[in-house]
């Protein structure tokens, strides 16, 4: 059995742990039962690794950057325009009533 | 037999007590709707009160390949704001996802800032009682309002014994600055009445910005409390609680005192305090646990890829400061030496909310003191009686200057004056206007007066008779009765010393 081809990992590349892949399946709503985390969490881990390594590449003199283009300031006049009619906005709602989204009954988690 | 009873911890301790053993420390959240046309991300109207879901687009639904661009004018409110708070502007920031599942957001996150707050390190001073409270700002950051939920088959529309929620999105995407005090520390006895006076204080200061309606009864200005305990003033902090909206300025006050007393019976009883949100119950004045509070992480707030950052041009922000409204405390004072009024007098016209309209009507020509009585005797009772605001009144304070014209000019009296401002709240037209259709003019003419004086000497010659003999005091009841029979039409004074001349 030959070794998994590895991408360079920098000593300091975060890896994700199955607790943490519990933790963020549990705050995006993701039921993963423990087979799941066991076969998820180590594909997951060196999915992170090997985009970790890119910081191993950038050096001082390249920024982090959050966007593919280098655009700043692009801004809208406060302007309105018209909106969606009710019915076309319901049209895609599993339920309403009064003209309102119906959604299952909320307890306690506001943010 | 009885069985022992366990020793029950008091929900609550007295306040006076509470804050004799507690050291209390505040930090406020506010979050402020801002005024513009359209929403922050779309084109869709930002307004108050439309039909439910009839101001929705697939940009602040959320809808699959929807791109939101930020709305110039709430950037320019946000850096207006940051400045008005003594703040640093940020030379570069940009929005980021604040994920959450909640269903007052279609899209599973709200945008956001997180780290990088368009303004920053302020601070403003506030008048409490007299005395001025400097009130640190830690930030203030833009961000996009949530949608309105509606809890069905609950007693009370609360979230509590619920059914189902309805959501309209209408307020989704409302532009929303959220200001965040550090922490107010120091306070003691009086941190209800900074908080209250600091909400009150901002909201001045918003307004005269602005940028906002900041009605706090339709949410346009919504507070969030946070108040933790402490053994003293050096102790480190205490676990605080977080009350979401608290929705009135006596709310504010209420609320603060309510947690300050809970959390001392907690403290006293040995407990610890739960870190956690509760909710303000305005009729009962207790705020009750709502949940464990999320650690920010649970958020995982990242950078908007939708959005790209905002670097305010230093010019464009320098213009901004330098068209800065006067400091609302400022302009408090000046105006008070311009008008003579006394801090009396000036606490009044602030209270009745009327500084900027006796302003505008000194500025159409009466004078402050007439235009303080008119604003704050008569148009206050009309407003109380219709549950309006004086601003609400349809009447401008140029016609309030107006009516005061024309009782210096002898041409109304003030019964009659009272008679055109209903006339021009009716709708009849400018105060000249109603004078002349209402028939209100003062009869000056001595020949019409003489006539009716005449009159009411012939009637009550026993009057006259005292009068005749010196008792000058009597000629109130010839007076009212020539007013009587001039329906008030008449100009007391003149009535006055005709009946002083015919009997003398």
């Amino acid at each position: 059995m030959s070794d998994p081809p590895s991408a360079p990992r920098p000593e300091s590349a975060p890896t994700m742990s199955r607790d943490e892949v519990s933790r963020l399946a549990q705050l995006a709503r993701i039921d993963l039962s423990g087979a799941e985390l066991d076969h998820l969490a180590p594909q997951l881990a060196v999915i992170v690794d090997s985009v970790a390594a890119v910081s191993s590449v950038a050096a001082d003199d390249i920024p982090p950057s959050s966007h593919a283009l280098p655009l700043q300031n692009v801004f809208r006049a406060d302007e309105t325009r018209p909106s969606l009619t009710p019915d076309e906005v319901l049209a895609g709602a599993p339920a309403s009533e009064q003209q309102r989204f119906s959604v299952p009954r909320i307890l306690g988690e506001e943010p | 037999m009885t069985t022992p009873s366990h020793r029950t911890v008091p929900d609550v301790v007295a306040y006076d007590e509470a804050v004799a053993r507690y050291d209390p420390v505040m930090g406020l959240e506010v979050h402020v709707e801002l005024n513009t046309a359209s929403k922050m991300f779309c084109g869709c109207a930002a307004v108050f009160g439309a039909e439910p879901n009839t101001l929705t687009c697939p940009v602040c639904l959320g809808l699959p390949g929807a791109l939101p661009v930020v709305n110039g004018k709430a950037v320019e409110s946000a850096i207006r704001i940051g400045l008005a708070l003594n703040c640093e502007i940020a030379d570069w920031c940009r929005f980021a996802r604040k994920n959450y599942f909640y269903p007052d957001m279609p899209k599973n996150f709200q945008t956001s800032q997180y780290d990088e707050p368009i303004a920053f390190e302020g601070y403003t001073d506030v008048d409490v009682d007299g005395e001025t409270v400097r009130v640190e700002i830690e930030r203030a950051h833009m961000e996009e309002d949530t949608g309105k939920s509606l809890h069905v088959g609950g007693a009370t529309g609360r979230i509590h014994g619920a059914s189902h929620s309805l959501v309209d999105y209408n307020r989704a995407g409302i532009p929303l600055i959220e200001i965040v005090t550090k922490p107010i520390e120091g306070t003691g006895v009086r941190a209800p009445a900074v908080a209250k006076a600091y909400v009150a204080h901002l909201r001045e200061l918003l307004r005269g910005l602005g940028v906002s309606d900041v009605r706090m009864d339709q949410g346009s200005l919504r507070c969030d409390v946070n108040l933790s305990l402490r053994a003293s003033a050096d102790a480190k902090l205490g676990t605080r609680s977080e009350t979401k909206n608290v929705n009135s300025l006596r709310s504010v006050e209420r609320a603060i005192r309510y947690e300050v007393s809970r959390q001392a019976a907690r403290l006293d009883a040995g407990e610890r305090v739960v870190q956690e949100t509760r909710h303000w119950h305005e009729d009962t004045g207790v705020t009750t646990s709502g949940r464990v509070k999320s650690d920010a992480e649970d958020y995982r707030y990242f950078p908007e890829p939708d959005l790209v950052p905002i670097a305010p041009d230093r010019k464009w922000v320098d213009r901004l400061r330098s068209a800065l409204p006067e400091p609302p405390a400022m302009r408090r004072g000046r105006l008070q030496t311009d008008w003579g009024f006394s801090d009396l007098e000036m606490r009044d016209v602030l209270g009745a909310g009327a500084q900027s309209l006796i302003e505008e009507t000194v500025a159409a020509g009466a004078s402050p003191a007439s235009a303080r009585k008119w604003w704050l005797s008569e148009l206050a009772r009309r407003a109380n009686d219709a549950g309006m605001t004086l601003a609400e009144l349809p009447i401008t304070p140029a016609q309030v200057a107006a009516v005061q014209g024309l009782v210096d000019a002898g041409r109304v009296n003030d019964k009659l004056a009272r008679q055109v401002l209903d006339g021009v709240l009716a709708g009849e037209g400018e105060p000249g206007d109603v004078v002349t259709t209402r028939g209100l003019e003062v009869v000056s003419d001595d020949s019409s007066l003489s006539v009716a004086v005449d009159r009411a000497i012939e009637a009550n010659p026993d009057v006259a008779a005292k009068i005749r003999a010196g008792k000058v005091a009597a000629a109130g009841a010839l007076i009212g009765a020539v007013m009587k029979e001039m329906r008030g039409q008449a100009d007391a004074g003149r009535v006055r010393e005709l009946v002083l001349e015919k009997l003398s």
